[in-house]
């Protein structure tokens, strides 16, 4: 037999035939279809039982309520609660992509100690007894030495228990350096002190407000409590109320505005008070509930003609007289500021001018005015009583200076920590705590923020997230997020009552992660004595608990507390605090002939939290492209310097230099450049690592004459081709 | 013209001598034979080998007697396999479900060992495999077939009410779904409702049953999207 040619094909033939009536080619041809479409790598949600949770959004501090959709244990979702009093089922993108906080891979998933150089990222994983003991033994020493004054904590809040734990720790082991980072908060608790002569903050009623004027507050941007601000832009949308944003830039916030009114950066303080003094001289002032108003007149009418504040403020005279016209007109006018989310502090001098305009109009502690609300009080603990070392600790004048000297006024100067570590400060110090801030990414002048870091022997940190700051820690002690966590949270940010809302635990803690609250009450406890006696709950929930007494319930049940009848602190505004001169940005005029000005927006987060994945995605590509970020300058700025859109440039200022790209923008004032705030992280994941600068490599902080806080609005600057 | 002629013969010739050469008789029988073998051996992988090949095994991580729970339970297939408040079904239960009876071992079998062992002392849940689980890319409702249309559950799932034992789990290597979902029999044949569940399968059924929903305008038929979301 011989296999031929034809045999051959014969065979293959019939394979052929064999094959086609086999169920092999239509079997295949099913199943790679059912493959291709559904990749095996494509992310599919699980299937479940759904449940939603209710909780606190406490990545910001605008106290939304939030639920989450959960199937089975697996957190899918976060929407805004309906009905809460805050944002009534409205979510920012923040908020939105929580869980990639909580899921994501920039956790610090267990309690571990450095052993590589610092900064290098060589850790050792510990238990959490091991941490404690490792945090007790070196805070005992210390303290024993009787320098337990030169400990110092951070944190990104004073309010609620959690913090409140914290300044009590520091309290009984015996150090005044407990620092809150800085805000738009540190003018406005200072603003109000002087203007009604107590503590408290300012509240606005803005949804029943009728003529909105906004001295740079980045009303759709950020600030205050961004979703009850969306929501109140869409009201005063509906009712045709006049909304004035006053601001050197075309912000977002300008252009949903009814008027923009373009400003030259930093002259805020002065136009409020050049619409003060035309509403004094026209007699469209209500002088019913102000005090002090016979001196305060004459200055004001002598230092704010309205020639001279259109010169300073760049702002038309004819304007400034229709602004004020409008704003006396109006039966519920509101003026506010604080730039852009109010992250920096800001003058004394302009907070108290704006809030003055409010007085002027007789739009205090009524509807659709502004409103002296006092601070909770609903934590109410016996003073820790403190021992021999503690009260020397405490006698001791504080790293920042604050309170005391020249910074009377102030209660935390974080602008003036690093200066203080660098050898300004009245001693070195050994120990720094950080909890729910981010000093290295956050503070103005990042070199010398870095090298005062540098200089502390010993760094705690309790973020639950790889961010810059822990990268410089010796000690890591993560936190849970909030979505696996008990806490209150009091929510201040503009709203015209008092709002406490509940952090619930979503889901169980994911990593062997512990409570911040447990962990100040476990310290406490192991170091004993007076220390271990002023933490007599046996953990966290109980503190919470008890603290929280008759309120608890109601929390539990609905996860808000709402207190809509105001007390107002008073009732009489005293015209002060506005005689300061005016915040001048840092830098020669000859050298630097630009002005930088940072801006904040609603897609990148500007406070200790960077921004999650899905948000970075949303930024748009004239702000960061792949690494590269923007400076925003107007057309004739650019071509000035011989530069054109998407152009590589150095930008430098007295504090650093950078290279970025050029974006040309129309809605900037000439000699005026802008950058984004919240940018150029160096830690976190490679979503958002080297993206951008940090406008605090280029910007320093400036301290307000009257209290310290960093008033810096911005920097001289140039630009030159790269 | 001759010379040409001549050749062209002598070529005839020889083919036809060729043709009808001893040695070449039956070479059609040997084609025949080798289509043949080729449509045999194809039809021999197709049919016996490849199944072998497209499909793997799996144990389940314990035998589970749905005959004996049926007995213990009052409500049938509900007793387990339940409707959620919203309307949703709960499938395979979960731990917390069966550890309301199975806190403490109950019997004295081997597999009711390895349950209280490994996944109820430690918290675990079962890692079932299922054998009904569609592709990702088919939305099925429970509820509009059992509680709508009122349909037995051995409609779709067969008699595994009744079974003692797991059956070891066949899934496919190239989808890596059940084997159930094509059905045992690999030309796709059925006999009982039970074997297949592809989409002719729900379309056969449908229409058996006359329920033609209209949600498609074009069509007049299910739009796509009403099953595959």
């Amino acid at each position: 037999m011989k296999v031929d040619r034809r045999s051959f094909l014969s065979f293959v033939i019939g394979g052929a035939a064999g094959t086609a009536l086999s169920p092999l080619p239509w079997k295949l041809i099913d199943d790679s279809s059912i493959w291709s479409q559904m990749w095996p790598w494509t992310p599919v949600p699980p299937d479940g039982e759904v449940v939603y949770e209710d909780s606190t959004c406490s990545l910001c501090p605008g106290g939304c309520g939030i639920s989450v959709r959960k199937v089975d244990n697996r957190a899918v979702k976060i929407e805004g609660k309906k009905g809460h009093p805050v944002n009534d089922g409205g979510i920012c993108i923040l908020g939105l992509s929580g869980l990639q906080l909580l899921y994501g891979p920039t956790r610090i998933k267990t309690p571990m100690k450095r052993i590589g150089e610092r900064g290098e990222g060589k850790w050792r994983k510990i238990s959490w007894d091991e941490a404690t003991v490792i945090l007790t033994e070196k805070l005992t020493d210390i303290r024993n030495r009787g320098e337990a004054h030169t400990v110092a904590a951070i944190a990104e809040s004073d309010s609620g228990t959690v913090p409140a734990l914290l300044q009590r720790f520091m309290t009984a082991y015996g150090s005044p350096n407990f620092i809150r980072t800085s805000s738009q908060v540190d003018a406005d608790e200072l603003a109000v002190k002087t203007l009604f002569g107590a503590t408290g903050r300012a509240g606005f009623d803005l949804e029943n407000a009728d003529y909105v004027l906004s001295f740079g507050a980045g009303l759709v941007d950020g600030w205050g409590s961004p979703v009850r601000m969306f929501r109140a832009g869409s009201l005063w949308k509906e009712k045709n109320v006049a909304v004035v944003q006053v601001e050197p830039r075309l912000s977002n916030s300008a252009a949903k505005a009814t008027r923009w009114v373009p400003i030259n950066p930093g002259t805020e303080a002065d136009l409020a008070l050049g619409i003060a003094a035309v509403l004094v001289s026209q007699n469209m002032v209500d002088t019913g509930g102000v005090s002090g108003f016979g001196s305060w007149k004459s200055d004001l009418l002598s230092n704010y003609p309205t020639q001279k504040v259109s010169q300073t403020t760049g702002v038309a005279a004819d304007v400034i007289v229709d602004l004020a016209k409008g704003f006396a007109k109006a039966d519920r006018p509101l003026a506010l500021c604080g730039r852009g989310k109010g992250l920096v502090a800001g003058s004394l001098r302009e907070t108290a001018a704006v809030y003055a305009l409010n007085a002027l109009a007789g739009n205090i502690n009524r509807t659709g005015g502004m409103w002296a609300v006092p601070e909770s009080d609903y934590i109410q603990w016996p003073k820790a009583a403190t021992d021999k070392l503690a009260s020397a600790g405490l006698r001791q004048p504080r790293i920042d200076g604050a309170g005391a000297g020249r910074y009377a006024d102030s209660r935390y100067l974080p602008n003036r920590l690093a200066d203080g570590v660098n050898g300004e400060g009245p001693y070195p110090l050994q120990v720094l705590l950080v909890a729910g801030a981010n000093p290295c990414h956050d503070l103005p002048d990042s070199k010398n923020v870095r090298a005062a870091f540098a200089r502390i022997p010993f760094i705690v940190s309790f973020s639950s997230f790889n961010d810059e700051t822990s990268a410089m820690a010796d000690l890591l002690l993560p936190d849970h997020v909030y979505l696996e966590r008990y806490e209150d949270v009091p929510v201040g940010a503009g709203l015209a009552r008092q709002v406490i809302g509940l952090s619930r635990p979503v889901v169980s803690a994911q990593f062997n992660t512990r409570h911040l609250g447990e962990t100040v009450i476990a310290a406490a406890r192991a170091m004993g004595g007076s220390i271990a006696d002023a933490f007599p709950w046996p953990d966290y929930e109980t503190c919470l608990e008890e603290t929280l007494g008759e309120k608890w319930d109601t929390l539990m049940e609905t996860g808000v507390w709402v207190e809509n009848d105001i007390d107002p602190v008073a009732d009489t505004v005293r015209l002060a605090g506005m005689d300061a001169p005016a915040i001048q940005a840092e830098g020669d005029v000859d050298r630097f002939p630009l002005l930088l000005v940072p801006y904040d927006s609603i897609r990148i987060s500007g406070g200790t939290i960077g921004d999650p994945p899905f948000m970075i995605k949303t930024v748009a590509d004239t702000v960061i492209k792949g690494k590269d970020g923007f400076v925003e300058v107007n057309p004739q700025t650019a071509s000035a310097a011989g530069l054109t859109e998407g152009d590589m440039a150095t930008l430098s200022t007295p504090r650093g230099e950078v290279r970025v790209r050029i974006h040309l923008f129309e809605g900037i004032k000439p000699g005026v450049a802008a950058m984004a705030r919240g940018l150029g992280h160096t830690a976190y994941d490679g979503y958002l690592a080297e993206k951008g600068v940090n406008v605090n490599e280029l910007i320093g902080p400036v301290e307000d004459p009257s209290s310290g806080h960093d008033a810096a609005w911005g920097i001289r600057a140039k630009l030159a081709k790269a | 013209m001759s010379t040409l002629d001549d050749k062209a013969k002598g070529v005839m010739d020889d083919d036809a001598a060729h043709a009808e050469g001893g040695e070449d008789t039956g070479a059609g029988g040997f084609i025949i034979l080798f289509f043949i073998i080729g449509f045999a051996a194809s039809m021999v992988l197709g049919w016996v080998v490849f199944p072998q090949f497209l499909y793997s095994q799996k144990q389940q991580p314990f035998s589970f007697n749905h005959a004996l729970h049926v007995g213990e339970v009052g409500d049938g297939c509900e007793s387990c396999h339940f409707f959620r408040e919203d309307g949703s079904f709960s499938g395979i239960p979960k731990l917390a479900q069966c550890t309301e009876c199975h806190e403490e071992p109950m019997g004295e079998t081997e597999d009711e060992a390895i349950f209280v062992e490994q996944y109820v002392t430690r918290d675990r849940e079962v890692p079932w495999l299922s054998y009904s689980r569609q592709p990702d890319c088919v939305f099925f409702s429970h509820v509009a077939h059992v509680v709508g249309a009122k349909m037995d559950c051995v409609t779709c799932h067969g008699h595994i009410g009744e079974s003692e034992s797991s059956r070891p789990y066949e899934y496919n290597r190239v989808t890596g779904y059940s084997r159930d979902i094509w059905g045992k029999n690999i030309a796709g044949f059925k006999r009982n409702s039970w074997d297949r569940m592809k989409m002719d399968d729900c379309a056969q059924c449908h229409k058996e049953a006359g329920i033609i929903h209209t949600s498609s305008v074009q069509t007049e038929r299910d739009a796509c999207f009403v099953c595959h979301k």
